[in-house]
């Protein structure tokens, strides 16, 4: 049946619509024109605020190392368990959901499409397998492929033709839909119980730097035309001072030819925008990357927005694990995935008197307040590195409305209180920014055509809010819109209702997004590789791809390469 | 002031039950026909407390609630309470006390296990034995006992005390293995004997062992001989005892404090002082 959402203030940042009551006409999970009115089912959105579907760009929700953070911390399931109802399926939380409570959260909040990052091709097919287990959300995953031995070695060939190749036929084995780099070199090096601390630092055994992969693989990204830019989570992450290493890597893709858009996005910039010598000297260095960003294009970011809260941090960076480990002393996994990159889980509590963790979080808030254009900077929270994503509400509040980031600042460590410039700035996003951070700017970042926005031939994927726009003043009555975001009025995904006032009514499947990659040569996988995986793989050559049928909702779009 | 409610179990069951609502916090302010009606779960079906027990009020002043007969089955008593006092004149379920913050629970027979799980203040009586996982958290968390008082005048399962932080545990009986594992504060006194792994992985905090020691971790090295520890205010134990450092496996600093009298295979240590 037809749907028409009827009298609401849309924002729609896309198309440039700025909360004017509209209607919105849904006809077989696409946005039309119109439909007839008596043959429709009409939602009343009068005095709603109509926003399109969420988009997440970044947020570990399936994979090999989100499973193991969830064998790790039993408690962190005790604390936080969901019984089943007649539609959904009964699940646990907290930092590290189980698959059907991501999905059913998610929705709740007005979400339809998220982003698996880092998977390592090796568990491609695991991630695969969790990814068809969540419901609700169309979903994409990004494969590790900085430190990739046949890109290092391409790479340090100097042959990025075939380096193309390889990566792209790599995006269409692993099932996967941009480039994602972590700490390139380090996670090669940390095979070897080391790690690069500058992006000129020598990698081990194939004496290129961390520069080369990013240019090359920035490079092989445009010859390859991706929909995203490559997905980079800087060297030196969670390092004092690191906000020097990350200017330089902005600096060194400076000379990629982009046409004013965007060649790198910077994952959880927060992490890496810290200045000082040590913990001691700690400072935020938000201010000298926001007035970089602000002076160039070719830099997109998110925010990975710390949450004063128990969390799990994950991440393919082992030897940044093994620096939080040395922190915390807490319980924790480690380990070096063969020829493909390493990662790490340990357990982190974030708290408002520890002066650093208070500066990391006055980072955040300063990184997506001194970036001006905000279709430059997203909302996450690099779930569930910095905070789960269902904190993301109280974020948006701390945005919108600067008594509320008062409120917490307040109860900060007097020390933070006095390092943090957060006070000085007097930014509020409206509405209309939030739905570009939350939204818009992911999706067009993603390239995803038929996301983030309500035009005609959009998904029909839609958020409705129980906030009126008019009435409410969301920098005054921040708890109002911190309520309304938490649950939606109404979440409507390929036109089916799927919550409604905090309830879920159905479960739906979502699909998942894939690369079908055509190069003008095809890859041609030799004898001499084929021997490679015998010798270094722990899986042959032939069971490393994921086929098609392991895809539930399988929804491959085709790209046409260079090469 | 609370009113005095006694519940009598009325029926046995075949499965566990979790009735989180059996705590004086609750009852607080509540009529007879409200308590009647509080909810909990046998086995996966949702009943009332009134399926389950027979609730009578009385007006004396003190203690709070009285469960008289055997509530093995039943889990949960006392959850989070941070006032008044529960008596139980029988055996306790698992995780009786968790999380509680203040009161006090006086157990006249058996408890099972988790019982005190993350306390944070008040005292835990058990007259009994209590069972495994004394004062410990759940599986995987860290935080352990953070305050409080707990006595069991019988013997204590394995895996007590894990994670402590600060407080007080009293056994009067036997301890199982790995007591004070992971432990970072507090103090531990066993009037009898101790199992093994006493105080693996230990960082701070003190144990007391007034009879014989199973065996000792060798990641624990003597410091020297001490003729009594305080246990608490007013309360002392005489020794002499051997002071153990460790574990040193972990860099910690914890203090076993092990009977001599009662302990003559470890004299081997004494000449290391």
């Amino acid at each position: 049946m037809d749907l028409l959402i009827k009298n609401g203030f849309v924002y729609d940042p896309i198309n440039g619509i700025n909360g004017e009551r509209m209607d919105i006409a849904i006809r077989n999970n696409k946005i039309v024109e119109s439909v007839i009115e008596k043959n429709s089912k009409i939602i009343d959105a009068t005095g709603l605020t109509v926003f399109p579907g969420g988009v997440d760009i970044h947020t570990h929700i399936a994979g090999s190392e989100v499973n193991t953070g969830r064998l790790v911390r039993p408690e962190d399931h005790e604390k936080d368990f969901v019984r089943k109802t007649s539609v959904t399926r009964s699940g646990v939380g907290y930092s590290i959901p189980s698959t059907f409570t991501t999905g059913y959260r998610y929705s709740l909040m007005g979400y339809t499409t998220v982003m698996n990052p880092s998977m390592a091709a090796l568990e491609a097919k695991h991630t695969h397998e969790e990814l068809n287990d969540i419901p609700m959300l169309d979903k994409a995953t990004y494969p590790l492929l900085g430190d990739w031995w046949l890109v290092l070695e391409t790479i340090q060939k100097g042959d990025l033709e075939e380096c193309a190749r390889y990566v792209a036929w790599m995006l269409e084995i692993t099932k996967g839909y941009a480039i994602k780099i972590v700490n390139p070199g380090g996670l090669e090096s940390w095979g070897f119980g080391r790690n690069v601390h500058s992006i000129d630092d020598q990698i081990p055994n194939f004496g290129i730097t961390p520069r080369d992969i990013m240019c090359g693989l920035a490079k092989v990204n445009k010859m390859l035309n991706l929909p995203h830019t490559i997905h980079l989570h800087t060297n030196n992450l969670g390092v004092p001072g690191n906000y020097e290493t990350t200017l330089d890597t902005m600096k060194c893709l400076e000379s990629i030819p982009s046409n004013g858009k965007p060649v790198v996005h910077i994952t959880h910039l927060q992490f890496s925008s810290f200045a000082g010598e040590d913990w001691g000297s700690f400072r935020s260095g938000a201010a000298e990357i926001a007035g970089y960003i602000n002076n160039h294009n070719h830099v997109s970011c998110d925010m990975g927005q710390i949450i004063f809260t128990d969390t799990t941090t994950m991440t393919a960076d082992g030897p940044f694990e093994y620096t939080l480990y040395q922190l915390s002393g807490h319980k924790w996994v480690n380990s070096d995935v063969e020829t493909e990159t390493s990662g790490g889980i340990i357990p982190f509590h974030y708290k408002r008197k520890n002066p650093v963790n208070a500066i990391q979080w006055s980072i955040g808030l300063e990184l997506a307040l001194l970036i001006k254009n905000p279709w430059k900077v997203f909302m996450t929270t690099d779930h569930p590195n910095a905070g789960p994503f269902t904190a993301y509400p109280k974020i948006l509040a701390w945005l919108a409305s600067k008594k509320a980031r008062m409120a917490t600042f307040k109860r900060l460590h007097k020390k933070a209180q006095k390092k943090s410039i957060l006070p000085s700035i007097d930014r509020e996003l409206s509405l209309y920014d939030i739905a570009i951070v939350t939204r818009a700017g992911q999706a067009k970042a993603l390239n995803l055509k038929e996301k983030g926005h309500l035009g005609v031939g959009a998904d029909a994927d839609v958020a409705i809010f129980d906030l009126n726009p008019e009435k409410v003043d969301i920098a005054n009555k921040f708890r109002t819109f911190r309520r309304a975001f938490t649950n939606t009025a109404y979440t409507i995904k390929g036109g089916k209702i799927l919550a409604k006032d905090g309830e879920i009514l159905q479960q739906a499947e979502g699909k998942t997004i894939w690369l079908d990659m055509q190069t003008k040569k095809e890859i041609e996988i030799s004898e001499e590789i084929k021997k490679k995986f015998r010798e270094y793989w722990t899986v042959e050559y032939e069971n490393y791809p994921v086929s098609e049928h392991y895809i539930k909702n399988s929804s491959p779009i085709k790209i046409k390469a260079d090469v | 002031m609370f009113n005095v409610i006694i519940l009598t179990p009325i029926k046995k069951t075949q499965y566990p039950i979790i009735a989180q609502c059996i705590s004086p916090d609750v009852f607080q302010e509540k009529t007879l026909e409200q308590i009647n009606n509080l909810p909990i779960w046998i086995g996966n079906k949702r009943r009332i407390l009134s399926d389950l027990f027979k609730i009578e009020k009385t007006t004396e002043n003190s203690p709070s609630i009285i469960i008289n007969g055997d509530v093995s089955q039943v889990r949960r008593i006392g959850w989070g309470m941070t006032q008044g006092e529960i008596v139980v004149n029988g055996n306790a379920g698992m995780h009786l006390g968790k999380k509680m913050s203040g009161g006090k629970i006086v157990v006249n027979g058996n408890a099972e296990g988790w019982a005190g799980s993350e306390m944070k203040g008040g005292l835990l009586e058990i007259k009994g034995d209590a069972g495994d996982y004394l004062g410990s958290p759940y599986r995987g968390s860290t935080i352990g006992m953070r305050k409080g008082k707990i006595v069991v005048h019988g013997n204590v399962g394995s895996d007590a005390a894990v994670h402590m932080k600060s407080g007080l545990i009293k056994i009067h009986g036997n301890s199982g293995p790995f007591m004070g594992f992971r432990m970072t504060g507090g103090v531990i006194h066993i009037q009898k004997d101790a199992g093994t792994r006493l105080g693996a992985c230990m960082t701070g905090g003190k144990i007391v062992v007034s009879g014989v020691l199973e065996d000792m971790l060798p990641t624990f090295a003597i410091e020297f001989i001490k003729g009594k520890v305080k246990i608490e205010l007013g309360d002392k134990a005489i020794g002499p005892f051997f002071v153990f450092l460790g574990d040193l496996a972990e860099n910690g600093r914890g203090k076993l404090f092990i009977s001599k009298e009662k302990n003559p295979q470890l004299s081997q240590y004494e000449r290391f002082l």
